[in-house]
């Protein structure tokens, strides 16, 4: 694989992945705002912006650091949040297991929400491509999102206290996700996981943050591929 | 907030250093290795496992109104799947949801 065809296949992951602004952006800006205002320094934010990572857990830390909870259930609580983050790092696995340890480092520490299922769904696309183009295209996904997540944390710290709270910027989000799931429904198993996932994690509201979606992701797992070999053994 | 300033540094290197640790765990520790077929079956199905139970609560109890459900949120939801899964494009559903959400609260905010 040449070292042209890499750099071509990081530009169209850069382009796939700006579209995902739109929602980081605001999301960012967000986690700014909160953060500050719940009495953390410029510097601790960017802190949590940059080493973190990742946007759920950042505010579920925030929200549990605000009732002065304790430090370790702070930790157990974003943590869990980010749990689901080892199913797409065990996900990525047969795609890009054979990459250089840095490179899968790298890929690891920007593997997010977007960067992730934008791949993914390019890998499954295009079974074809090469372990270095796979590199690339994710590296390019991220490269459109991860400096703007944090210079938008920044903006919001900085001005976020302008907004006004009739905004209800915090509903972005919600709406992002669902229409990144809503095309994923292609099969009556993926819906079926869909709707196993919003029903436990409903049921098991109560759990402490994260937790109890940690329960409903593995049970629509278990839900998606039941249905699948149903479906397989009717066609049979 | 009642911590010292070295203890919410500390907060966020162990959150920093747990959150990487999670995402390097199979992709830097287990690498190249065969996976079991069933469980690179259940992972196919993650997305639409994690992400709808994730939203859930935020759409039907969102704490922006105090917990209490919300037609507008609801509504504005039902846009974004609707759209996202007919024409396939995420841009789509967010665009029919944002503009749905800010509609609805506007209507509702006129009432």
């Amino acid at each position: 694989m040449t070292a042209a065809t890499d750099k071509s296949v990081f530009w169209t992951g850069l382009r796939d992945g700006l579209p995902f602004v739109f929602m980081v952006v605001p999301f960012a800006v967000l986690f700014g705002v909160v953060a500050i205002d719940a009495g953390l320094s410029l510097a601790q934010t960017l802190g949590f912006t940059i080493l973190v990572i990742a946007g759920a857990a950042q505010f579920a830390a925030v929200q549990l650091m605000l009732d002065n909870a304790a430090i370790g259930f702070v930790l157990l609580a974003a943590l869990a949040v980010n749990m689901r983050m080892a199913m797409y790092s065990a996900a990525l696995v047969p795609y890009l297991g054979a990459a250089p340890l840095w490179q899968r480092a790298l890929v690891s520490y920007l593997n997010f929400d977007q960067s992730y299922m934008m791949s993914i769904a390019k890998f499954e696309e295009k079974p074809e491509m090469s372990v270095p183009d796979r590199t690339a295209y994710f590296l390019g996904v991220a490269t459109a999102i991860a400096p703007l997540w944090c210079v938008a944390t920044l903006v919001g710290a900085v001005v976020g206290k302008a907004i006004p709270e009739a905004f209800a910027i915090d509903f972005v989000l919600p709406i992002a996700f669902l229409s990144m799931v809503a095309p994923m429904l292609r099969t009556l198993a993926h819906v079926a996981a869909a709707f196993v996932s919003i029903v436990v994690s409903m049921l098991l509201i109560g759990l402490p943050s994260g937790s109890g979606l940690l329960i409903a992701a593995l049970c629509a797992m278990i839900a998606g591929v039941t249905v699948e070999s149903w479906k397989a053994r009717a066609r049979a | 907030m009642t911590y010292t300033t070295s203890e919410i540094w500390l907060i966020i290197g162990l959150l920093a250093a747990g959150t990487f640790a999670i995402r390097f765990s199979f992709l830097g520790l287990i690498g190249d290795r065969e996976m079991p077929p069933i469980v690179l079956r259940m992972l196919r199905y993650t997305p639409v496992a994690v992400l709808p139970g994730m939203v859930a609560r935020l759409v039907f109890w969102p704490a922006a109104t105090g917990g209490q459900p919300d037609l507008v949120r609801i509504v504005a939801a039902i846009a974004a799947v609707a759209f996202a899964y007919r024409t396939k494009k995420v841009l789509w559903g967010m665009g029919a949801g944002v503009v749905t959400f800010y509609a609805g609260l506007w209507i509702t905010g006129l009432l």
